[in-house]
């Protein structure tokens, strides 16, 4: 074994606006927003592509089976390859990945990649569970399933009990950068967000994501097609993904091995030993706020039952932390769920590229984009960089 | 794989049902705007061909398409089927042709019914006219479908107010119905619970004991088919304290405490309520057990253990407690600890 | 590109599992690819799986299935919501940036507890054409009118084809529909079901899974005496409205096997993926499929078609002819969608 790879960039990026029903468009309709907006920030039309990677979350969403088959021909792809990924929550950025897997592969030059949700068409409760004979429902939605893990990180960790509220308010403010985020809280104070009613103690209402409509694409292309660029590339540093089972004896629910060892290749593919210091901007997937100082210990951004300390001060703020941590508002701001493990990675590469807009982080040269899914057992990893690795 | 039957086998019925709510953006917008207003329209594409009904991007080059054209509301069959009886879920109560139309003025034949008495009456290159639904709301269910040219069907009647608002979206509802059989390890695990016992299954690879049983040892990839049986009695590994209800759980006042419950020579948790106590006294180790439904209530499901309440006895530490259990055992036992394999 | 090649396979498909779980279905096939060449899943470097939540009735139901692999310690893993075929693909493609030497592929589909031929529909136009939920046997039915009507086929050659399946399908313990001595009176005197089809046109709908082993080079001539190599693989689609296709051709498969190599130089045998005998000739035509070459020895899915599955089995039935040394050179096709709309391509050669 040993990489040969293609060396491989994001050429484009497009979003939709977030909204919790978008009203407006189709599924096709919607796709082709994000589609649209990436081929021009691509400088590239429908015939550059060569192949299209859709992802999403349960089929039940839209209640239509394998939407690409229908949503083929609005991707431009009669006569070209579609593939369709799906990996639980961490689907956008798996999805992200397989199409990277394409160009380092050498068998296509440029692939569009795509993820999306729709979820106002039905509800997620309803999508994400639906009823199964013969088993008793006691835990109402995902908040129901994470909050004890939550409870365990808090308990091992010693965090002081609003590191939570920290989190939300803080992405909250970033979303109002976002002109694409779903939540724009303008008036939003601290205090509200402490006050917020509890749904799954220890997790308040303000410390969830929202619903939302909405799709993200990217196109990546091979090493000629980013140098050929006259609009600034990000070039991938590092690609994982890791999976392990959803309950077993000696399982870590906290900081499950999957997300160590995923960091952990990511990141020696990048050459990065020191996470903290070495990348400029994060994106990563929390659903729930406790999850961001979570994930950053377990990601090697913080010391084992330190990572609350970054959120206490004020590490990853846009304004002066050293490790800005979703600048995007991040899924606490935005959650059509297909779409938002993309939405981590395309941020990531919106930071090297310097096209974040108001959220941008000043001099950003590497980043790094996260999703999660299933029981946290899924994940899907990767680094971005300004410069050619 | 041995397919083997229990007893008497459950079975229950699973309805995927949602009533789903569709935007439709401006393109199918305006067709279903036109069949409510007794129209048939589709769209132009870049080659300059009618597509019926409508679509949002050229089949071609992917290019977006605005310039909608009305289409004749007859046309020519071009294939055909015959159901009968009618699939369920569809809009038709009687045995039906279903066929592709070209209609005049279009260059794509669209799907729709065939409304004849037998499929002797149907064949390829019969002349078709529409049949409307005399209440239109915007659906494709506007058109009942597609009768013989000259049946006596009358033409349409255009909207009595043109100023209606154009379509924006569509309620499509989805039933499917799916015969629910437990494996044959949910089954036992099923039955045991009508003669209060919790079944469990136990890892041929290194005895780690699941619970329930689903016939499989995660960590190894391999089957376990031995049964064992549980204590009623464990600690509580972890739980969330949940302030909503859950639909179709009447019976659960909020907040309630549902926690991951390890049964003694369980080496996984698993999903229960706790009661008997306040709701801020439960926490990660305490010990609790079964309380049943009573004997003449018992029935084959795990409904049968109402809820957990503490024993009182002392709490497993919270670093040895739920997974940290196992973990906890083999560091402190590497020789006579479970194997790691 | 990188040599890859399918070094084991197993294969399972009955008419319904009825007390067997998805993930009590996949150990045993998931073991025995890895034991036929002496491997654990440490030495697999990756792992892709294909399924579907419509199938299951369940949302993420592909998470409890992942047990079968043994997740732990954690893997490299990826599924699509497609056939198994498409998971082979990615896989292949895994294998091809030289991020890893050994892949796993395995899908599965239970759509014995629906109803399958309407749980199709949900794969339709949700907006004008799901409403009015034509099932897949109509569809099937609609394309074969068109061919028959076109004068491409007759009933007579729909019938040859099912009687071509059955026989073939003699002494496959994975086939359905299998019979030594059927002809095509005996279909043809069939009751027309979806019409024009009757049921020997319609594929045997069973339940089943599939897994396959995939290495690169070395490794796999290391693992296997005679390695199926991928010669060349390729997948294309169509648009979906029947209306907008010339349902007597498809082009993605055309143009799919075209860029595998499918077209030039000789085959010994195709498998093929059919939900209807008419989809089947529409295949040999876009394949140019000659006498010469040994069509569906296994039956095809014709004989045993199991949603999700039936696309990575037929990889799994050439890639043991050539194994067994039965075959030098033969193509794999699987196919999802209404009509043939999307279309797989693989050709294995031994060496």
């Amino acid at each position: 074994m040993g990489s040969l790879g293609e060396r491989t960039a994001v050429l484009g990026v497009g979003q939709t606006e977030y909204r919790a029903t978008r009203g407006d468009v189709s599924v096709a309709g919607l796709v082709r927003e994000a589609a649209l907006r990436a081929l021009a920030d691509a400088e590239c039309t429908w015939a550059d592509i060569d192949a299209v990677v859709i992802g999403k979350a349960p089929d039940f969403f839209e209640g239509l089976m394998m939407p690409e088959l229908f949503l083929a021909d609005a991707l431009g792809c009669a006569g070209k390859p579609i593939l369709r990924v799906h990996t639980a929550g961490s689907v956008g950025g798996s999805t992200a990945l397989v199409a990277a897997s394409l160009i380092r592969s050498r068998v296509h030059r440029r692939v569009l990649t795509l993820g999306f949700e729709k979820q106002s068409e039905s509800n997620a409760t309803w999508a994400l569970s639906l009823p199964q004979p013969f088993s008793v429902s006691i835990n109402a939605g995902a908040g129901g399933y994470f909050s004890p893990i939550i409870r365990q990180y808090m308990a091992r960790s010693g965090a002081p009990e609003l590191i939570g509220c920290m989190v939300a308010y803080k992405d909250r403010r970033h979303a109002l950068r976002n002109p694409y985020a779903h939540l724009h809280q303008h008036d939003l104070t601290f205090d509200q967000v402490v006050e917020a009613p509890m749904l799954w103690d220890p997790i308040r209402f303000s410390e969830t994501c929202p619903s939302s409509d909405g799709a993200c694409a990217m196109v990546l292309g091979d090493e000629a097609a980013g140098d050929a660029s006259d609009r600034p590339v990000a070039w991938v540093h590092g690609t994982a993904m890791r999976s392990e089972g959803n309950n077993f004896p000696g399982r870590d629910e906290v900081s499950p091995q999957a997300s160590r060892d995923c960091a952990a290749d990511v990141f020696a593919q990048a050459g990065i030993t020191n996470p903290r210091a070495e990348i400029d901007a994060v994106e990563m997937y929390v659903p729930f706020s406790w999850y961001e100082p979570m994930w950053l210990e377990s990601l090697g951004f913080a010391e084992l039952d330190q990572g609350w300390r970054m959120v206490e001060d004020g590490s990853t703020s846009l304004d002066g932390g050293d490790l800005p941590v979703n600048c995007s508002g991040g899924v606490l701001s935005s959650n059509p769920i297909g779409a938002s493990g993309m939405i981590r990675f395309a941020e990531a590469a919106l930071q090297v590229r310097g096209l974040a807009g108001d959220h941008q982080v000043d001099g950003a040269r590497r980043a790094f984009g996260h999703a999660y899914g299933g029981g946290a057992q899924y994940f899907a990893m990767w680094v971005v960089g300004a410069e050619k690795p | 794989m041995t397919e083997r039957p229990a007893p008497e086998m459950l079975r229950a019925d699973l309805v995927v049902e949602y009533p789903f709510t569709r935007t439709t953006g401006p393109v199918i917008g305006a067709f279903l705007t036109g069949l409510r207003d007794g129209r048939i329209v589709g769209v132009r594409t870049s080659d300059g061909r009618v597509v019926v009904p409508p679509v949002e991007a050229d089949p071609t080059t992917g290019d977006t398409l605005d310039e909608m054209v009305e289409v004749a509301s007859n046309g020519t069959v071009v294939t055909w089927t015959w159901l009968d009886p009618p699939r369920p879920g569809s809009p038709w109560d009687r045995p039906h042709g279903l066929g592709l139309v070209l209609l005049d003025g279009a260059d794509t034949p669209m799907l729709h019914g065939l409304l004849v008495d037998s499929p002797e009456e149907l064949e390829t290159g019969m002349r078709v006219e529409a049949v409307w639904a005399a209440e239109r709301t915007g659906h494709v269910h506007d058109l009942v479908g597609f009768a013989p040219e000259g049946s006596g069907v009358a033409p349409a009647p255009h909207a009595e107010d043109p100023g209606d608002e154009p379509v924006r979206s569509v309620r499509t509802p989805i039933r499917l119905e799916y015969d629910f059989i437990p494996s044959s390890a949910a089954q036992e695990y099923l039955h045991a619970y009508a003669e209060k016992r919790i079944l469990g299954n136990r890892s041929p690879v290194d005895g780690a004991v699941f619970v329930p049983p689903r016939g499989v040892d995660p960590r190894h990839g391999v089957a376990a088919t031995e049964l064992v049986d549980l204590a009623h009695e464990g600690h509580v590994g972890n739980f969330c304290v949940t302030h909503l209800p859950i639909p179709g759980r009447t019976d659960l006042t909020t907040p309630y405490v549902s926690a991951w419950i390890h049964l003694d020579g369980a080496d996984i948790g698993f999903l229960g309520l706790v009661a008997g106590c306040e709701v801020d006294e439960v926490r990660i180790g305490m010990r609790v057990r079964a309380v049943w439904k009573p004997d003449d209530e018992l029935g084959p499901t795990a409904e049968n253990v109402l809820y957990w309440e503490p024993t009182g006895a002392p709490d497993v530490p919270v670093d040895e407690a739920g997974n940290r259990a196992w973990t906890a055992r083999r560091d402190r036992d590497e020789t006579g600890g479970p194997a790691d394999a | 590109m990188r040599e890859v090649a399918v070094v084991s396979s197993a294969i399972h498909q009955v008419e319904a599992l009825t007390f067997t779980t998805d993930v009590q279905l996949m150990i045993p096939l998931v073991n025995a690819v890895r034991d036929a060449v002496g491997i654990t899943q440490d030495d697999v470097d990756f792992t892709c799986s294909g399924s579907s939540d419509f199938l299951a009735g369940q949302a993420f139901s592909f998470v409890h299935t992942l047990d079968a692999v043994g997740a732990v310690p954690p893997i490299s893993e990826s599924h699509v919501e497609m056939d198994g075929a498409f998971a082979l693909y990615e896989a292949w493609v895994k294998l091809q940036t030289g991020e890893a030497d050994t892949a796993l592929v395995y899908s599965y589909g239970k759509s014995s507890p629906g109803s399958r031929r309407d749980v199709l529909a949900a794969q339709l136009d949700p907006y004008v054409v799901g409403p009015l939920w034509p099932d897949a046997h109509s569809i099937a039915a609609l394309q074969a009118r068109v061919l028959l009507d076109a004068g491409l086929a007759t009933p007579e050659d729909l019938a040859a084809v099912a009687v071509r399946s059955q026989r073939n399908a003699v002494g496959n313990p994975n086939a359905l529909r299998s019979s030594a001595d059927v002809t095509v009176d005996d279909v043809l005197a069939e009751a027309v079901v979806a019409d024009p089809l009757r049921p020997s046109d319609l594929s045997a709908e069973s339940d089943g899974g599939c897994a396959v082993l995939l290495a690169a080079g070395d490794r796999a001539r290391s693992l296997c005496d005679r390695p199926a190599w991928i010669t060349g693989i390729d997948h294309r689609i169509d648009p979906q409205a029947l209306g907008l296709r010339d349902l007597t051709r498809a082009p993605s498969a055309a143009l799919a096997a075209e860029r595998a190599g499918a077209t030039t130089g000789r085959l010994d045998v195709a498998e093929l993926h059919a939900a209807s005998t008419a989809q089947a000739l529409v295949l040999h035509r876009e394949f140019g499929l000659g006498d010469g070459v040994d069509v569906d020895p296994s039956g095809g899915s014709l004989a045993a078609d199991t949603l999700m599955a039936a696309g990575l089995v037929r990889i799994a039935e050439v890639a043991r002819r050539i194994s067994a040394g039965d075959a030098d050179r033969g193509l794999a096709h699987a196919s999802s969608g209404p009509c043939l709309q999307q279309n797989l391509a693989c050709v294995l050669e031994g060496e």
